[in-house]
């Protein structure tokens, strides 16, 4: 064994890519839970192909798998990567124009055959012509090493083949000084069934390590601190799983079942395939026909005295917009997730994007406003459920809350929170059945009087047609204008009883940042890179978008100007110059990625020039 | 499993369902009978007032809750039977109603109700069948009949009907009958079997419409043709029509034919059987009235028992709620890989 030197890095960015077959996702996976558990702060980006196997060896078959891991707070999955794992031609042809300069590419050379560099239309072999110079290259015949390491497994050679994800997982532990007990046990527990799978994915993740251990290729290992965040019990978390888990706490926490009526579609699935496994929870989980029948059952176990949901994306929204307006002017207490992707249509199903704010403020006929919140990272997704929960019950409202496909499958550790550090949710109905008025509302909230099926004596009628404060149909021009202004002024009470974000830097100076949702890890960044730079930026990052927080006006008065960041063509950025008569400029990209805090650093600084 | 749901004694009449609402359909609409008959089967059912709901889309049909003294909501066009869904499956124990037209349950809320009916989630579905769009003023529906003319069928309606009855036995229905709005004995019989079922229950209700489809069902109402045109069918018996109940359908292995009574003896006619054994009779009876020299037959084509979605997902929470223990809010934000950090 050659000497080898141990090195300690602060952070580290690694992209694992490969044919949507390969296994990254599952590889992403297993790295970022063996990360956690090594006390490393962290962040992850799935980013995959929509469909669910494209043609082998193809650049549109690549599925990538993007992890930041740090001994300090992370916000972000890294803008460029500084080690790539490529497993074949096409994942090293898509994944090489963002890996930073002279960064470390790992690629598995039995897959560099005439036939992959064809299909990933490569004129010659990058692996032989001089186009990696500028890159540190590990050439490892992955697929030849996990044969051999495979040799006495019975199994198939195709079958044996697919453990190769497991050994370039290994090379990586041993990389970046992982243990590999984590992946050890998830093997035995996932193929528990299957004895020579277990015995195959540990054979080849341990030979991965071990070759890299003794192989004169790898002379340096690297150490990352453990990360000095807040002591307490953590777990790694996706948005999707953590928002599922939000909606069980608000149930228990408001003594209510928790019912889902939910169509399939990327990127939320996920969030009904998490909810449809906690029956002994009591969560009811309805797969509807479709997307109106998804949010149309909730709306049913709404009215019947169940916490309910209904779960989508972009597309789903749209159809589900009428029915939205029927929760509105009935007055149910409901919460509509949009895990937003890329649009308009079909869009870019697997991709992220934030072009949903219009649809969630103004998609519907008629004067329906509906509180919007969203969440700005994979846990927080967890608060923001609970939160909207707590809204919808409040005021008897629907909530709309908007996340999209990046926090959606990105992970990060959770801090879990302690039973008792969650609020009940009060949950009242009437109580006087001799003057029962379903639209008699609190003076504070002006949210009307609930009563379900089942309370005798309150026996009444709602609909979607404008109703009198009885509950009885009304075409009375004033009381049509009445309640429009009451539901209207509801709404904008909501910011009464939801905390107002913090503003991040001076309250005042040259620039303001106003950014939502999944850009935070992204302008955190740029904004930390701002401070250090001295630049004269402020930031405030909304979570409650509707209503827009009270002292926001206030805010904007303080800096000369305003720039809102998004990856949309300039949604909030049009709300915020209506409400406050202020020339906000937008930085906008829809590449279906992240914002890049490096190309965020550089407009806030050219904003800051052009004063 | 019980055929009919449980009894409790509840003294209520008629009066306790008045609305205080005057109902606003035409005068002379049948919408008025089948209220009138509803409102007699609901003190029969024994269930609680308060447990009582009806969800109904848009159409005139659908402003039923209104014109009923229990919870009731009125919703938007073709969901009502995805919102009683969730109305059902969040508490079992009411009894939920979903009064419905023939533009608002198979046009706009076609998808919906061949799911409902496919999971027998146990609700009463309610069709007022006039054949026209009432509510929007007289265009042709998805029962329209060929040729129809209508407001957007200046030259006749080209498409195609629907049956509802055969809908709802394709998709799953475990209740399925037909009356008529001119029959209200028959009516109040068939839906109050209906409401009783355990499982998706599916009533078409041939229902005329004196604005735009006057007449429509004359055939099967006047009093000087419909004795050749309307077979009662009932449980076990011949399926007998004729003024002196002289002809029968008679079930030839393959489909139904008129015969002469005389030609047979009773024993060896055909008998209507409601237990849903037999698929093609069910089909072929169901399918008679869109034979114009066919009778058409009223009353329950198939009484099948099955167990209902809600209790299937009961059941599947008491399962697992059994081999996981009951899932309480500390075992849910422990649950996953933890790990401490100090």
């Amino acid at each position: 064994m050659s000497d080898k030197q141990v090195k300690t890095l602060e952070s580290i960015t690694i992209r694992f890519a490969g044919d949507s077959g390969d296994g990254m996702q599952l590889t992403g996976g297993q790295f970022t839970d063996t990360t956690a558990i090594a006390g490393n702060d962290l962040n992850t980006f799935p980013d995959y192909p929509a469909e669910i196997r494209a043609p082998v060896g193809t650049t549109f078959g690549v599925s990538g798998f993007q992890i930041q891991l740090s001994s300090k707070p992370v916000h972000t999955p890294g803008d460029a990567p500084d080690v790539l794992v490529a497993m074949n031609p096409a994942a090293l042809k898509v994944n090489l124009p963002i890996l930073r300069d002279n960064g470390i590419i790992i690629v598995n050379t039995d897959s560099f055959q005439q036939r992959n560099l064809d299909l990933a239309k490569y004129e010659s072999n990058p692996l032989e012509d001089d186009s990696l110079k500028l890159y540190q290259v590990f050439r490892v015949p992955i697929t030849t090493l996990t044969r051999e390491a495979l040799k006495d497994s019975p199994l198939r050679p195709k079958e044996k083949d697919r453990s190769k994800n497991f050994f370039a997982l290994g090379m990586t532990y041993w990389m970046y000084t992982r243990s590999m007990e984590p992946t050890l046990e998830w093997i035995n527990t996932k193929f528990k069934n299957k004895p020579e799978l277990i015995k195959a994915n540990t054979l080849a993740l341990k030979a991965g390590y071990n070759f890299a251990l003794s192989t004169e290729i790898f002379t340096t290992s690297y150490r990352i601190e453990r990360a000095s965040i807040k002591p307490g019990k953590y777990r790694n978390i996706t948005g999707n799983e953590a928002t599922a888990l939000g909606f069980i706490a608000a149930a228990k926490k408001a003594g209510k079942e928790l019912y889902l009526g939910s169509y399939p579609i990327t990127p939320a699935s996920d969030i009904l395939h998490e909810l449809s496994k906690y029956r002994n929870y009591g969560v009811k989980t309805f797969q509807a026909e479709d997307e109106i029948a998804g949010i149309a059952s909730a709306i049913g176990a709404s009215y019947a005295g169940d916490m309910a949901i209904t779960t989508t994306s972009g597309p789903g929204l749209a159809l589900k917009s009428e029915a939205l307006g029927l929760a509105v002017i009935t007055e149910l207490p409901l919460v509509v997730v949009n895990v937003q992707r890329g649009g308009p249509s079909t869009g870019l199903p697997t991709k992220t994007e934030q072009a949903d704010l219009m649809q969630a403020m103004y998609g519907r006929n008629g004067e329906a406003p509906v509180p919007i919140i969203a969440a700005n990272s994979p846990s927080d997704c967890f608060n923001a459920a609970f939160e909207a929960m707590e809204v919808a019950f409040k005021f008897n409202t629907p909530v709309l809350l908007l996340t999209d496909g990046y926090i959606a499958n990105g992970a990060e550790p959770w801090l879990i929170p302690k039973v008792d550090e969650l609020p009940e949710i009060k949950v009242e109905y009437a109580t006087d059945p001799d003057n029962y008025q379903p639209y008699k509302r609190d003076e504070e909230t002006l949210s009307r009087t609930m009563a379900i099926p089942g309370m005798a004596g309150f026996e009444h009628h709602v609909g979607g047609l404008e109703k009198d404060i009885t509950g009885n149909v009304s075409y009375v021009p004033e009381i049509h204008h009445e309640m429009v202004n009451l539901r209207a002024e509801k709404i904008k009470r909501v910011n009464n009883y939801t905390q107002e974000p913090e503003l991040f830097g001076e309250p005042e100076g040259e620039l303001l940042v106003i950014s939502w949702g999944s850009t935070y890890g992204s302008v955190f960044k740029a904004m930390e890179e701002a401070k250090n730079r001295g630049l004269s930026v402020s930031w405030y990052h909304l979570r409650w978008i509707n209503p827009l927080p009270k002292n926001l006006g206030t805010i904007i008065k303080h800096f000369k100007k305003v720039l809102v960041p998004e990856i949309n063509l300039g949604q909030l950025v049009k709300l915020i110059r209506a409400e406050y008569l202020v020339d906000a400029q937008g930085f906008n990209r829809v590449l279906g990625l992240p914002l890049n805090s490096g190309e965020l650093l550089e407009a806030i600084e050219s904003h800051l020039k052009g004063l | 499993m019980a055929e009919t749901m449980h009894i409790e004694p509840v003294k209520l009449t008629r009066d306790d369902f008045t609305s205080p609402i005057d109902a606003r359909w035409c005068p002379g609409c049948g919408d008025y009978s089948i209220l009138a008959q509803m409102k007699k089967v609901l003190p029969e059912l024994g269930v609680p007032k308060e447990n009582i709901v009806f969800i109904a889309g848009i159409g005139c049909s659908s402003r039923f809750p209104y014109y009923v003294d229990t919870y009731g909501y009125h919703t938007i066009h073709g969901r009502a039977p995805a919102i009683a869904s969730g109305v059902k499956i969040a508490n079992p124990d009411l009894k939920v109603f979903v009064m419905t037209g023939d533009g608002d349950a198979l046009s706009i809320g076609g998808n919906h109700f061949i799911h409902l009916c496919r999971r027998n989630i146990d609700i009463t579905i309610v069709l007022f069948n006039n054949e026209i769009y009432g509510l929007t003023k007289g265009q042709y529906s998805p029962t329209s009949k060929q040729g129809q003319i209508t407001k957007s069928s200046p030259y006749g309606s080209i498409e195609r009907p629907f049956n509802p009855v055969e809908m709802a036995l394709a998709a799953g229905a475990t209740f399925v009958a037909r009356t008529i709005d001119r029959e209200p004995k028959h009516l109040e019989h068939i839906l109050k079997r209906a409401a009783m079922h355990k499982g998706t229950s599916f009533v078409e209700v041939y229902q005329n419409c004196v604005i735009f489809n006057d007449g429509v069902y004359n055939s099967l109402t006047d009093k000087k043709v419909k004795d050749d045109n309307l077979i009662y069918m009932e449980n076990d018996k011949s399926l007998l029509f004729g003024k002196e109940k002289e002809k029968a359908l008679h079930w030839n292995g393959t489909r139904f034919e008129v015969v002469q009574v005389s030609d047979h003896s009773v024993d060896t006619l055909t008998k209507h059987k409601e237990d849903g054994g037999n698929p093609a009779a069910e089909f072929a009876l169901s399918s008679l009235s869109m034979e114009a020299h066919l009778p058409t037959p009223i009353g329950v084509f198939r009484n099948a028992h099955i167990p209902t979605y809600e209790q299937m997902l009961q059941k599947q929470i008491d399962d697992v709620t059994e081999q996981k223990g009951e899932g309480t809010l500390e075992t849910l934000l422990n649950s996953g890989k933890t790990f401490e950090i100090k």
